[in-house]
């Protein structure tokens, strides 16, 4: 079980936990609910008056063996499941996991395809951070902070439930293309909102960044370096906060992330504040990726074409061709036909890197899937950067680290 | 003492206490309508009664303005079931959360809050009880407030409620000093020539008739009002509280009308903090800087007089909902750094500095 790490190693945290008074050590149990575990997640901590020494996540709370049944089911089945990873940007998720079937497929997107799914990872990755930051603030009590970006949150689900249909579980790629084209003046809105998330957004900054007790709160608390950062694995805004130079949507660019101008934001010193800076520059970059999206957005198929057992045909043809009637009744009784083989393919989710490691034996169903959810490796540092800090400091952590436990436990 | 001015008495203390408690309801509702106001938000918009909201145009703005919130609280914190966990020392348990409102009330027993004139023309407090060592008297029994958070805290026999407790009676310990500290330069300034009555707050209002002491001495009111929110465990000191760690801090084992008697001493000690601040800074019933109160020396001058300061505490409760919903909170460790390494020689600079200033101006 991962959950057992026994080590304690007193880094440079523990220079403030400075006690020499003996005295017994009290243990105490966060969560599974609690309000500040952000979801079922658990701490066991042992506290020295109210310095922790120990701190031992136990996670499970939420578990649904998704990998398990993703063996059970078509490909185009699981995706529903994607939406239910990490539940705060399930577009991105769909997004990644159909860009991992198809290259197992050896399928390659039209490019109003990829131009669509790149404006619906970043919408995913505003709405996420959105909600991070929002919940961070009310973390360090400031509540108002919550309530101004969940409200952005709550336009861009608006735009989501048009483009999806639904608000939360989008479930919107398909193995081979979307599940239907962008709507109708959907560009336009998509284009109002991020003019109008600027302002907010500049509102948020005045608020919290240079707000002395945001920065006595947030800065050099539980810095994690380099090399820690590293050896955990972490990803995503916790990884470039540390220093780190790596983001996906560069280095091995999928979906024609190449075409788009971002600049990636790198903290120095990997402490609270930093990853709360980095996720703050994230949204403008990702702002500014939308807007270039829409205004190059490619004409054309939003399906692979060529892709005669993997994607089904259009209703029309359905409905008046035979040949496309037998091939939509194989995709959906049987599933997308991917050939045998296996692919990793991870892309840069809004909490870190999020991986599918597909093994297929041909037909409809997978024979084995392994996810890679970067909650679980931020989770995985906790005891490592605990002990040291006070009871008070652990929301600030959580919030920093912005896990989410649905793709923790899976 | 006879009878009927014994029988007046009480009947003035229970119109008080009415009075503050009615504030300290509706402060819970200013308190979610303004949080509304600056999230965004409508608020409670919900609650209604019967007939009244019948009545047309009214009955709807009432309804809006969630007038109706308060009974409908108050009455749900009454009949809600009041369970009492297995483990608690019951007998604290239950004193706790009568030991919070008790103080709060007590408090309002010398605090005046408008004054009037007699025939020979000359100016009183309306005051419940005009004791000499009025302020001595307020800081005397609202700390004793604290005792009903440690209580709460060690009769709860839990985790959190016990670290929450801890951590509010040293905060509230620490920031009387500074407190008291900011206190004593207001009083020398107020102090008459003879001496006499340097501790009434009439008196402290009455050396404002021209200006206010917050101009006088803002470093005083500024350390003053710092020490109030801790004092009150307002959100930038709410250790006490603190719920994204504690959950509930120190009431997190109390449920129903206990809760809400806790809920109520908050706001009752808010109401309080900001009549205090009012007398002591702010000018107390005088109408504005350098403007002479209208109407003076009539029945209605004393009306107005209630009226300013009714308004002036108004304003200092908005400051404190203000404050709560745009600040996020301290640490407790920062929060008792701040109180014993920043504020308390802060307070001591101020007092040396205006004892000097006074003594300069031979103003005692």
């Amino acid at each position: 079980m991962a959950t057992q790490q026994k080590e304690i190693n007193l880094g440079d945290n523990s220079a403030r936990y400075q006690s020499e008074v003996p005295g017994e050590t009290m243990s105490l149990n966060m969560g599974p609910s609690h309000p500040a575990t952000h979801g079922v997640l658990r701490l066991k901590l042992e506290l020295d008056g109210d310095f922790i020494t120990k701190c031992d996540p136990v996670i499970g709370y939420l578990h649904r063996g998704d990998e398990k049944i993703a063996e059970n089911m078509t490909y185009n089945q699981f995706v529903p499941y994607t939406d239910r990873l990490d539940y705060l940007a399930p577009l991105h998720n769909n997004v990644t996991y159909a860009i991992a079937v198809e290259k197992l497929a050896g399928l390659e997107m039209p490019p109003r395809c990829e131009a669509i799914r790149v404006i619906c990872c970043e919408l995913a990755r505003i709405s996420s951070h959105l909600l991070g930051i929002g919940v961070y603030g009310m973390d360090a009590g400031a509540f108002t902070i919550f309530l101004y970006t969940f409200t952005e949150r709550e336009k861009l689900y608006t735009l989501f439930e048009e483009l999806t249909g639904a608000r939360l579980t989008t479930s919107y790629t398909r193995i081979g293309g979307l599940m239907r084209d962008i709507p109708e003046g959907w560009l336009g809105r998509v284009n109002n909102f991020i003019n109008q998330l600027g302002p907010i957004l500049e509102e948020v900054d005045g608020l919290l960044t240079r707000n002395t007790i945001w920065m006595k709160r947030t800065e050099g608390v539980c810095p994690i370096s380099k090399e820690d950062a590293l050896a955990y694995g972490l990803t995503g805004p916790n990884l470039r906060a540390s220093g780190v130079d790596a983001d996906l949507r560069r280095d091995k660019p999928y979906s024609g992330y190449e075409n788009y101008d971002f600049e990636i934001p790198i903290g120095t010193s990997g402490d609270c504040y930093d990853r709360y800076l980095v996720r703050m520059e994230e949204i403008r970059q990702s702002m500014s990726i939308v807007r270039q999206a829409i205004e190059k957005m490619p004409d054309g198929p939003w399906y692979a074409e060529e892709a005669k057992k993997i994607f089904p045909p259009r209703k029309d043809k359905i409905l008046t061709k035979m040949e496309e009637l037998i091939q939509n009744f194989m995709i959906v009784t049987e599933g997308p036909q991917i050939p045998p083989g296996e692919v990793y393919f991870e892309a840069e989710n809004p909490k870190g890197v999020l991986g599918f490691f597909i093994v297929s034996k041909g037909g409809g169903v997978p024979y084995r899937m392994k996810i890679r959810g970067p909650s679980f490796c931020s989770l995985s540092i906790l005891p490592k950067v605990m002990p040291g800090l006070m009871i008070t400091d652990v929301p600030i952590v959580l919030g920093s680290l912005d896990f989410v436990m649905g793709e923790c436990d899976r | 003492m006879d009878p009927i001015t014994l029988i007046l008495k009480v009947v003035y203390a229970l119109v008080m206490i009415s009075v503050v408690m009615t504030c300290a309801g509706y402060c819970v509702l200013a308190e979610r309508k303004v949080a509304a106001w600056i999230q965004g938000r409508v608020g409670p918009n919900r609650a209604s009664l019967p007939f009244i909201t019948a009545i047309p145009i009214i009955g709807p703005f009432l309804q809006k303005l969630g007038i109706w919130q308060l009974p409908a609280d108050g009455l749900k914190f009454l009949f809600k079931e009041d369970p009492v966990p297995g483990h608690v020392n019951k007998v604290y348990y239950f004193l706790a959360p009568v030991l919070a409102l008790v103080p709060a009330l007590m408090t309002m027993v010398a605090v005046p809050f408008g004054q009037y004139w007699d025939e020979a023309g000359v100016g009183h407090p309306l005051i419940l009880a005009n004791i000499d060592i009025g302020i001595l008297f307020i800081l005397a029994v609202s700390s004793l407030g604290v005792y009903s958070i440690v209580l709460a805290g060690w009769a709860a026999n839990s985790k959190y409620p016990f670290f929450g407790s801890i951590r509010a009676s040293a905060q509230m310990v620490s920031y009387e000093l500074t407190m008291g500290l900011a206190l004593l330069p207001v009083l020398m300034w107020a102090n008459t020539a003879d001496g006499i009555g340097g501790l009434t707050l009439s008196n402290v209002v009455a050396s404002q008739d021209g200006l206010w002491l917050a101009f006088i001495q803002p470093l005083s009111a500024f350390l003053f009002l710092i020490a109030l929110f801790a004092e009150t465990n307002r959100l930038p000191f709410d250790m006490a509280e603190s719920e994204t760690d504690l959950v509930g801090g120190f009431h997190t084992e109390y449920g129903s009308f206990k809760f809400g008697l806790f809920f109520t001493a908050e706001y009752a000690h808010i109401v309080m903090g900001s009549a205090l601040f009012v007398l002591l800074f702010l000018g107390g019933w005088n109408f504005l800087p350098f403007l002479a109160a209208p109407w003076p020396h009539t029945l209605v001058g004393s009306v107005l007089s209630v009226l300013w300061f009714f308004f002036k505490v108004c304003f200092m409760i908005f400051f404190f909902i203000w404050v709560r919903w745009t600040l996020p909170r301290f640490r407790y460790d920062q929060v008792m750094h701040m109180g014993w390494n920043t504020l308390l020689p802060w307070a001591l600079v101020n007092l040396v500095f205006n004892t000097f200033l006074i003594g300069f101006l031979d103003k005692a």
